[in-house]
């Protein structure tokens, strides 16, 4: 069997597993108690294990298999959640991801064993119990449990069902025997089909089969082993049962017992696996602690095993070769079946020209415009579609962080709580793929630069924990994502020292900075103000390194501090990047595109109320001073040859910065498709792009952000 | 677009290296055929405020925006005198974007083998700067100025 096809499907699918896992290992560590948090857990671990096993990925799948162990202990209540076990799963959750991450490179999962890892597992496990378990350890998992072989009473393993459970109690209530029931056939056995079907022939003398497995079809079918296993209710006794199979013709052995009902399915699965493995491990207990070992213990391990080993074999040859997986976002059905309508809309106005054309004998312009404006309200509908199709949660990104800062509340000593809202917030799929590290670093920097020591804010009268909110939320067409703690806030007079210190400042210059400029500093290249270079943050590459990503990306940082209440990063970015709504200005003979979302209002202002204030031109609005920007000026744009009796000025913002920019005339609103005028060019940080109008001339697109 | 069909036509399959060549002023300059991606005739150019003095602006070629450069204002020369022969040649590098490159005329394309070709070394009072050239064609009684095309598309840092 080749696995490699669903690779894809299993990298998805155990992202989202370790992710359960970690959310749910954050909650345990809260509430060691809440069993549901530790049935969802097992829950994971146990879907890992099978998943890791069917692709034959063994060290992943030992190690979750340890990791169920655990957790089946504590199921059973046989030992606690202690904190250094949960300190221990969370190492075991990071050995999972490397796996991941290896896995996602090269196919393969590598070598790492994390012995030390599964070692620490198995003896928590075992002095919590007395248990002795580290047997187990030796064996990886098998996977799936049927393919054991030397547990005789396989019968334990059949799953029941909620409407089993019915028939069940039915049965109890008539005072009816539940047997299960394994049969083993003769390994010279030819007709294997026949023989089962005397088997059951005989039970259904003496009761009723109730459940087999496999599924009576399948044994009609020929599909199974040299065994299957019934559940089986009978008012006769287990030893009449047994003679009576026995009696049938090459059977081997009838095992028969009294059938349990769990109250837990999921239970009962557990037990039946350990059960098994101990059968396993009596069978050969010398068997070393090497990864090779399920090929020679179970002899019908699935042909998967064997094939991966095959490839893993080939593999390491190969290992520098190009990631095997795409970049892929799932997307939810609706939004695809919007997406098929809307083509399917476009062929029915392409048709409708189509047929226009040709009926040229009745043609009117009316018919025209009408099948001109379907085309567009059905391209508009397919744009937006498509983007909402590349739009990503922000969750997938931020999910990540409760357990950097638990790590890091552990690392620096600090009590801390991470507060996110907004995680539902969509951005598009490649913002989200590069918000991730700037985000963690503002996270990083809060967490070690931003918040006191627990003791200072004990001394300063705040609560001992600190706080770090992350929160995203939507504002017009940009997405704000804001990291903000209630730590001592950013220290001006600090960062003056530094600046002096370094020269990036003259003493003249400090005199007449304000508290924001000096803020700003913190994102000139190499500055930092950490007193000493932490594991966690401050070696002098920072904030330049995330301002810098977050421009690349077509937004903007901005930070605000209040000295001993804390400091807050706003990072606003466009919702989307390649297509925008624009209001096209003219400026002399030439057009240029402003982005709407930046766009507050547009005023017609009278050349007397433009006022001076220190060599800059401003005009009073509304009772703000906002600075104007004369365009034609800043873009050395030719004059043209009309003279206005007043100006036009288009007022933008920029978080709550607030600019007017003064153009010749204005064209109207258009959507735009942002184009990239490519690396040649140098110009200055004005222009963000370029777009081409609908006549094929070029516009240039402001850059707002760069001219507030 | 019709210059490509002639150029296609005169195209003739020999040893040594094809060249493009061009005229600026007085000069003739070869382009290695290699390169050129396509001819255009000159079309409305969109400048670009404060881009490097020698960049027209960008053009629209079929909805791509690829920007212009004049060679004579790289050079040194005089400005272009916008003409009826007035060309952009589109050059590719390879893992490069698209660039045009702005010329007064162009010519023909002519095949030069390694014989003709002269090492840019060699006491020549060309005022183009010698870091665009990759030598001297001799073709038919004229001298072609061979142009490293490379060099004149990808700035250097110092140039600024």
């Amino acid at each position: 069997m080749d696995v490699s096809q669903y690779l894809e499907i299993f990298i998805d699918e155990t992202k989202e597993h370790l992710q359960t896992l970690s959310d749910q290992l954050m909650i345990l560590e809260q509430e060691p108690e809440n069993m549901d948090t530790i049935n969802e857990i097992f829950r994971a671990a146990h879907s890992l294990k099978g998943m890791a096993g069917t692709m034959g990925f063994k060290r992943m799948q030992r190690l979750t298999h340890d990791m169920e162990n655990v957790f089946q202990e504590i199921r059973s209540e046989n030992m606690k959640v202690q904190p250094e076990l949960v300190d221990v799963l969370f190492r075991g959750l990071d050995a999972l991801e490397a796996y991941l991450a290896e896995i996602m490179e090269t196919a393969n999962e590598g070598t790492e064993e994390n012995e030390e890892i599964i070692n620490t597992l198995n003896s928590i496990a075992k002095q919590a119990t007395g248990k002795d378990n580290t047997p187990k350890e030796e064996k990886p998992a098998p996977a799936p449990a049927q393919t054991v072989s030397g547990d005789a009473a396989k019968y334990k393993e059949i799953k029941i069902t909620e409407y089993d459970q019915n028939t069940f109690d039915k049965a109890k209530k008539q005072n009816q025997n539940i047997f299960g029931i394994t049969v083993y056939l003769q390994e010279t056995c030819i007709l294997k089909a026949a023989r089962a079907f005397l088997v059951f022939k005989a039970l259904e003398e003496l009761g009723e089969v109730m459940k087999a497995s496999p599924s009576v079809q399948d044994i009609e079918d020929e599909k199974f082993d040299m065994d299957f296993s019934i559940i089986f209710f009978t008012n006769e006794n287990a030893d009449k049962i047994k003679t009576t199979i026995e009696a049938v013709s090459e059977i081997k052995e009838a095992v028969i017992g009294p059938f349990e009902i769990a109250s837990n399915q999921e239970e009962k699965s557990g037990t039946v696996e350990q059960a098994a493995e101990s059968a396993e491990t009596n069978e050969q207990p010398a068997a070393p602690a090497v990864p090779a070992a399920p090929e020679k213990t179970s002899k019908n391990v699935p042909a998967a095993t064997a094939d991966t080993k095959k490839k893993e074999t080939k593999h390491p040859a190969q290992k520098t070769a190009k990631p095997t997986v795409g970049r892929t976002v799932r997307v939810d059905i609706e939004k695809l079946d919007v997406l098929m309508n809307l083509v399917s809309e476009l062929i029915i106005a392409k048709n409708g020209l189509v047929s226009m054309s040709s009926a040229d004998e009745s043609r009117t312009d009316t018919d025209f415009n009408e099948q001109i404006e379907y085309l567009e309200s059905v391209t508009t509908n397919l744009h937006e579609s498509v983007m909402k199709v590349r739009m990503v949660p922000i969750e997938s990104v931020v999910s990540r962080f409760p357990r950097m800062i638990r790590d890091l509340n552990k690392k620096l000593g600090k009590k801390m709580e991470l507060h996110m809202s907004g995680e539902e917030t969509e951005l598009d799929r490649t913002v989200i793929d590069e918000i991730g590290d700037p985000l963690q670093h503002l996270l990083r920097n809060a967490a070690d630069h931003g918040l006191e020591s627990n003791e200072e804010r004990i001394a300063l009268g705040k609560e001992e924990v600190g706080n770090i909110y992350l929160d995203a939320y939507q504002d017009g067409n940009n997405v704000n994502i804001e990291v903000r703690d209630d730590g001592g806030g950013i220290d001006v007079e600090k960062i003056k020292k530094k600046a002096l210190e370094k020269g990036s400042i003259t003493p003249e210059q400090a005199e007449v900075m304000t508290d924001k400029e000096f803020i700003d500093l913190l994102f000139k290249p190499s500055f930092s103000t950490a007193e000493k270079i932490t594991d966690v943050s401050g070696r002098g590459v920072g904030l330049d390194v995330v301002k810098t990503k977050i421009e690349g990306l077509g937004g903007n940082i901005e930070c605000r501090s209040a000295l001993g209440e804390g400091s807050s990063f706003i990072i606003r970015l466009p919702l989307t990047l390649a297509i925008i709504q624009a209001l096209m200005v003219e400026l002399g003979k030439e057009k240029y595109a402003i982005p709407l979302g930046s766009i507050q209002t547009i005023e017609d202002v009278a050349f007397t109320d433009v006022k001076h204030v220190q060599t800059r031109e401003v005009i009073n609005l509304r009772g703000s001073v906002i600075p104007l920007i004369r365009l034609n000026q800043l873009l050395n744009v030719e004059p043209g040859d009309f003279e206005p009796e007043s100006l036009t000025v288009v007022i933008v913002k920029k978080g709550d910065k607030q600019a007017g920019l003064v153009v010749d005339n204005l064209i109207g609103q258009q959507e735009i498709v942002i184009k990239s005028i490519g690396d040649y060019i140098h110009c200055s940080k004005l222009i963000g792009g370029a777009t081409i109008l609908g006549d094929g001339e070029i516009a240039l697109i402001l850059e707002v952000n760069t001219l507030v | 677009m019709d210059d490509i069909k002639d150029i296609q036509n005169l195209e003739t399959v020999g040893e040594g290296k094809q060249y493009i060549v061009v005229r600026l002023g007085s000069e003739q300059y070869g382009i290695d055929i290699k390169y050129v991606d396509n001819i255009v005739r000159n079309q409305r150019i969109t400048r670009i405020p404060s881009a490097q003095d020698f960049f027209k602006g960008v053009i629209n070629l079929r909805g791509e925006i690829i920007p212009v450069m004049s060679l004579r204002l790289k050079f040194g020369l005089e400005p272009d005198k916008y003409t009826n022969a007035t060309r952009i040649i589109i050059i590719k590098l390879e893992s490069q974007s698209a660039i045009g490159i702005m010329v007064d005329e162009v010519r023909e394309v002519v095949t030069l083998d390694e014989d003709s070709i002269e090492n840019p070394n060699s006491t020549d009072s060309n005022e183009v700067q010698l870091q665009y050239l990759s030598g001297v064609g001799k073709h038919e009684d004229g001298l072609i100025t061979l142009l490293n095309i490379a060099s004149v598309i990808i700035e250097k840092e110092t140039n600024n």
